[in-house]
């Protein structure tokens, strides 16, 4: 890179922005001029200046090619990473100077996690594995299985509870990992190439329990290359080189 | 244990709701041992395999502990019986003119004069004599074989049987009028008896030594002290004084009551010898304590370099494995991360499950130390004798050292980055 960078406008922008926080009711994300620069020789730029405000019930579907940028999104939205710019806002909650274990409170309780490779415990049943995910919240056990076993039941997959992963098809898999995010009602249900490990019939199903879970209200961002499960969401935003586009609606 | 800022944990339960809307990370301790609980039995086998070496390193040192104490106690048992009853009077060496003599100052009524000591059971003179000629109990030759035997021949006092605690198998054994007539009986050995065919008294049987006859009145079973009397052939102090010109008995032994034999060792040569007492050596047994710490010093210093070793290798092989089990869980603990677990729980996690498992190891080995040492003991009929802080100490000792081993794993563990774990597709 020869070319100079332009002088420091973000930091004009933070410098001259009124310091009182608009008003975020309903407002789930609030990505405000947020960037990550990745140290090295020279410094890797993966995310510039992005902003993006995702509102409750919304159904955002981020694309882009991979080393675009999108990954880096993911943790930053999922809170396992933070800007070396800008604010991120979680339910109106300043992210920047809160402690790891705040942190990780808050993506305990208000982030539900969906990866490409759905991440069960091989040797727990499928209601163990979804009741993995109140370990690290303050409630209390009583009722841990009755509600693991309602998130179950409302992905479909009531008549699954006490079996091992390992007998589960893919589709049933992603299913358990959807229903593990899902318990404790988090406010974004995060999801990581959610059909990359599956084929287009059991993709279609995933998808489908999205557009479910959409219409219940459920504020849904989705990480993916594939065109097809982005035209399911309601709003599309482009990652091509660290810049953040979005489609018009 | 897992959360360390326990005042603001107490503010968290006054206000359950904090009015900037966090709920912080927490990790309960009933979920830290339920989670450790279903990592560890979820692969019992391998569970049980990475458990071995803490398990055999436990085994061997309460084993040798257990066995050390043990036999230690035994030995000083053995010694209360047979040895610590036991006093031998002997003159000392002297050296005369060029030649190193034995001078003995040994009365002949030795056994009379320490049997009115208070604290003697039985005491008896013994003294091998030298008879020209070979023993034989038939004055015929026999040409197909020999029937003469060159057999030692002992001048003993009556009282002697007794402080050898010797045992009769037919007839009797010298009684005061023998000696004091000089009667030319014998009491045999039982190899002696053997050799000789002598099998019975009641016919009165004779012995030939040299060119003296004797009449055997007693045959001897077995004796618990100087096993030489076996294969000998008694003959009474009289006979020797008067006959063989013996002129003192060469050694006095002695049966005393447990815990007398330090003051008749004192005692022993001013009876015997009140004009020249040094001129006596009384050999006493040593004293019990010190038996009981050398043995034990010995065994211990050996065995715990050894248990010591096995312990080192166990807690290698718990954090070798356990570090193994960090890289295979990798995903997991992204996922755990991403569930909202912090550093600090997935290294609370990870160290829990090695100390447990150390735990549990300590306490199998201990177990098996435990009944290695009640075997060994009922093999040779011993008392096992274990020292009570053992076997509560042990298992903690295996808490210790799988926590120091898995503080290297878990420290891995929590600096997983969730971003590559959850990336790593297991």
């Amino acid at each position: 890179m020869t070319t100079v960078p332009p002088p420091p406008l973000a930091e004009n922008a933070v410098a001259t922005a009124p310091p009182t926080i608009p008003s975020s009711e309903g407002i789930v994300v609030e990505l405000d001029n947020v960037s990550r620069e990745f140290p090295g020789n020279p410094p890797v730029r993966a995310l510039d200046g992005a902003n993006l405000r995702i509102h409750e019930g919304d159904y955002v579907a981020i694309i882009g090619p991979s080393g675009s940028g999108k990954s880096t999104l993911l943790h930053l939205l999922g809170l396992l990473d933070q800007p070396t710019d800008g604010v991120y806002r979680l339910d109106g909650i300043d992210t920047r100077d809160l402690s790891e274990r705040d942190r990780a409170g808050l993506r305990s309780s208000r982030i539900g996690f969906v990866f490409q490779s759905f991440h069960l415990l091989g040797h727990r049943t499928t209601v163990e594995n979804v009741m993995l995910s109140e370990v690290y919240r303050p409630d209390s056990r009583a009722g841990r299985r009755e509600r693991a076993e309602s998130a179950l039941i409302q992905v479909g997959l009531s008549h699954r509870l006490d079996a091992f992963p390992t007998t589960l098809s893919g589709g049933e898999r992603q299913r358990v990992a959807v229903a593990r995010a899902l318990v404790g009602k988090p406010s974004l249900l995060l999801a990581d190439e959610p059909t990359g490990n599956l084929d287009s019939v059991t993709s279609a199903q995933i998808l489908d329990l999205f557009d479910e879970l959409h219409d219940g209200g459920l504020t849904l961002a989705v990480i993916t290359h594939d065109e097809d499960v982005s035209e399911r969401a309601q709003r599309r935003v482009r990652i091509n080189d660290g810049q953040m586009t979005e489609d018009p609606a | 244990m897992i959360d360390l800022e326990p005042e603001q944990e107490m503010s968290e339960a006054e206000f359950p709701t904090e009015t900037s809307g966090l709920t912080r990370s927490h990790f309960s301790a009933r979920d830290l041992l339920s989670e450790a609980t279903v990592a560890l039995t979820a692969r019992p086998a391998r569970t049980l395999l990475t458990a071995l070496g803490t398990i055999l390193g436990v085994a061997a040192l309460v084993a040798t502990l257990g066995l050390a104490k043990t036999a230690g106690n035994q030995v000083v048992s053995r010694f209360n019986e047979l040895e610590a009853t036991r006093v031998v009077v002997e003159p000392q060496n002297r050296t005369q003119g060029r030649n190193n003599v034995q001078v003995s100052v040994i009365p002949f009524d030795a056994g009379d004069r320490l049997e009115r000591l208070n604290g003697v059971v039985a005491a008896g003179t013994k003294s091998e004599v030298a008879i020209q000629g070979l023993a034989r109990s038939v004055p015929v030759v026999d040409p197909l074989g020999s029937n003469e035997f060159q057999i030692p021949v002992f001048a003993v006092s009556p009282g002697l049987f007794d402080a050898v605690r010797a045992d009769i198998e037919t007839g009797r054994v010298f009684d005061e009028g023998h000696n004091e007539r000089g009667d030319n009986v014998v009491v045999l050995g039982p190899a002696a008896a053997r050799r000789l065919n002598v099998t019975r008294v009641d016919n009165s049987p004779a012995i030939f030594v040299g060119n003296e006859t004797f009449a055997v009145i007693g045959i001897l079973r077995d004796v618990e002290r100087e096993p030489d009397l076996l294969n000998g052939i008694m003959i009474v102090d009289g006979y020797a004084r008067e006959r063989l010109a013996l002129n003192a008995p060469a050694e006095v032994h002695v049966e005393v009551d447990v815990g007398a034999a330090e003051l008749i060792g004192t005692q022993a040569a001013i009876a015997l010898a009140p004009d020249s007492p040094d001129q006596l050596r009384v050999s006493t047994p040593p004293s019990p304590r010190a038996v009981r710490s050398s043995v034990q010093n010995d065994l211990n210093s050996l065995f715990l370099i050894l248990g010591g070793v096995s312990l080192l290798v166990g807690a290698i092989g718990i954090a070798n494995v356990t570090l193994v089990s960090v890289l295979e869980r990798t995903g997991e603990i992204g996922l755990r991360r991403a569930l909202g677990a912090t550093r600090r729980h997935v290294a609370a996690q990870f160290l829990f499950e090695s100390g447990a498992l150390g735990a549990l190891a300590g306490l199998i080995g201990t177990s098996v130390g435990i009944l290695t040492v009640v075997a060994v003991s009922a093999t040779k009929s011993w008392t096992p004798v274990l020292d009570s802080w053992l076997p509560l100490g042990a298992p903690v000792l295996g808490a210790i050292i799988g926590l120091v081993a898995g503080t290297y794993p878990a420290w891995k563990a929590s600096a997983t980055e969730p971003i590559s774990a959850l990336r790593s597709g297991t």
